[in-house]
Formats: structure tokens, sequence, C-alpha cells
């Protein structure tokens, strides 16, 4: 796989930035990374303030992701930005709330209730 | 009724070959048409286990290796996954739902490993992990 290889996609959507995992599975080391570095860019290289991450392809998904998750979640905060989630499967959204991360994260319905007044 | 499958392999400490192992024991889980939930949780497990040994256990070391073993049959799947580092306490793992560490970026595998699986269980050197997943059957203090 090549490190510059685009692991989600981007989409406007007024001043919303809306980012969509291309993976069904985000667990290899390797893909975090490389998936942790974009969402990163879109922040502190782009400067988009108001960010929605789409699940709706997304599967499997590791601890170290959620580690990635949550460092983004820091930097958006630091920047004064918005995060939310959205379209988290059920066996997901369980990983999220058997860590508590449901608590830290604003997770929406689907990407229509996360652009909602954002 | 499929016989049981049993291997025992040992693999460098190198991500994409743990890959390869989760494959073929999440691949046999399938054959065998075990519940979703059951594999969901197997998959995560078997990523979150096999990359503490790597990472945490032999700290990357290419000389090192992480010994593989497992049984599956219809009815149970067990995986015991051993590296060459000096081990570890669990115990010593902080909390990660506790207010203040819940913005940790780490230190959640284990406990996702317990909430999906039949046992979760390291030895005394805290080097060797078993996993083990009895078919349908939801791990003990969970409510749904």
């Amino acid at each position: 796989m090549s490190t510059g290889q685009r692991r989600i996609d981007i989409e406007d959507v007024g001043e919303v930035t809306v980012a969509r995992f291309v993976d069904k599975k985000i667990l290899d080391e390797g893909n975090i990374q490389i998936i942790g570095n974009q969402l990163f860019g879109l922040v502190e290289e782009d400067g988009r303030m108001k960010i929605v991450l789409d699940f709706t392809n997304v599967e499997y998904l590791s601890s170290a992701a959620l580690g990635k998750l949550i460092t983004l979640d820091k930097k958006v905060k630091k920047a004064r930005g918005k995060l939310r989630l959205c379209s988290i499967r059920p066996e997901i959204y369980e990983v999220f709330a058997i860590t508590k991360l449901n608590k830290l994260f604003d997770i929406r319905e689907d990407q229509e209730a996360a652009l909602e007044g954002l | 009724m499929s016989a049981v499958d049993q291997c025992r392999i040992s693999i460098p400490s190198d991500t994409a070959k743990g890959q390869e192992v989760q494959e073929r024991i999440v691949g046999e889980l399938e054959r065998r048409e075990y519940p979703p939930r059951d594999i969901f949780g197997m998959r995560l497990s078997l990523e979150e286990g096999i990359i503490n040994a790597i990472k945490h256990g032999n700290r990357n070391d290419p000389q090192k290796s992480v010994h593989i073993e497992w049984y599956i049959s219809d009815e149970k799947v067990r995986v015991e996954i051993e590296d060459e580092g000096a081990g570890f306490r669990p115990e010593d793992v902080p909390d990660p739902t506790l207010e203040e560490n819940l913005e940790r970026p780490s230190g959640r595998g284990i406990m996702l490993m317990k909430a999906f699986l039949t046992l979760v269980e390291y030895n005394d050197r805290g080097n060797r992990l078993v996993l083990e997943k009895i078919r349908g059957v939801d791990p003990p203090g969970h409510d749904d």
C-alpha cells in the first residue's frame, strides 16, 4: 500500500467538511497511521474547523483507531473547531460505549443529523 | 460437524504477518458459521492481542517472534498469543473509562477483548495471552 493513498473521502457541505472512511476495517497499524495523518491534516494544514466523520463503511475498528480519533478530537478542540461522528453501526457503537468514548465524542445518527446546526 | 482445527505457528514481529494469522482464524470461524458477534469480537481481540505482543511485548524487535496457537471446534475457539518480551501486569494499565483517562489515546485493547470474549487471561509473567470464545455465549456481566 502506498503511504500517499487516500483512506478518507472528503466532501465539502457548506462550511462543513464531511470525511468518510474508505476502509471497512480500520485495524492495521500502518493503515491507521495514514488515516490519522490525513485526518490531522484537515485541521492542522487545511485549517478546517467543522468536521463530520462518516462511519458508513466501517465494519471494524481497533483501539489504535480510537486513539487517533481521540487525538483528532483534541486537535479540533485546540483549534476551537467542532467534530461530530455519524452513521456508526451498532457493533462499532458498542466499542465506543464499552470504552465510554460515546461521552467524549458528539455522535449523531446519520450525516443529516450531524450537519444540523453545526 | 467439522473436525477440530488446531495449529501452532510462530511469526516475526511484523503486523502484516499478524494480519495473515488473523485472517486464517477468522476464515475458519466464518466457515463454521459462528455468529457475526462472535466473529466481530474475535477479530477485534486478535488484532489487539497480536499488536500488543508485537509492539509492547517484543517492542517491534525483528529478532523476536510471536507464537500463536489455536484450537477451533464448532463450539469453542481458543487462541494463545505469546511474545518474547519481559511481560507486564495487566492491573497496571489505568482504567481508560475513568474521567481523567478518557482522553488518553491508548489502553483500551484489553477492555475491548474482555467485553466481547468469554475468557481473556494473561499468565503471571504477562507475556502469554489466552483468548476464548464459546460459540454464542456472551461474557459475564454483558447485559443485553
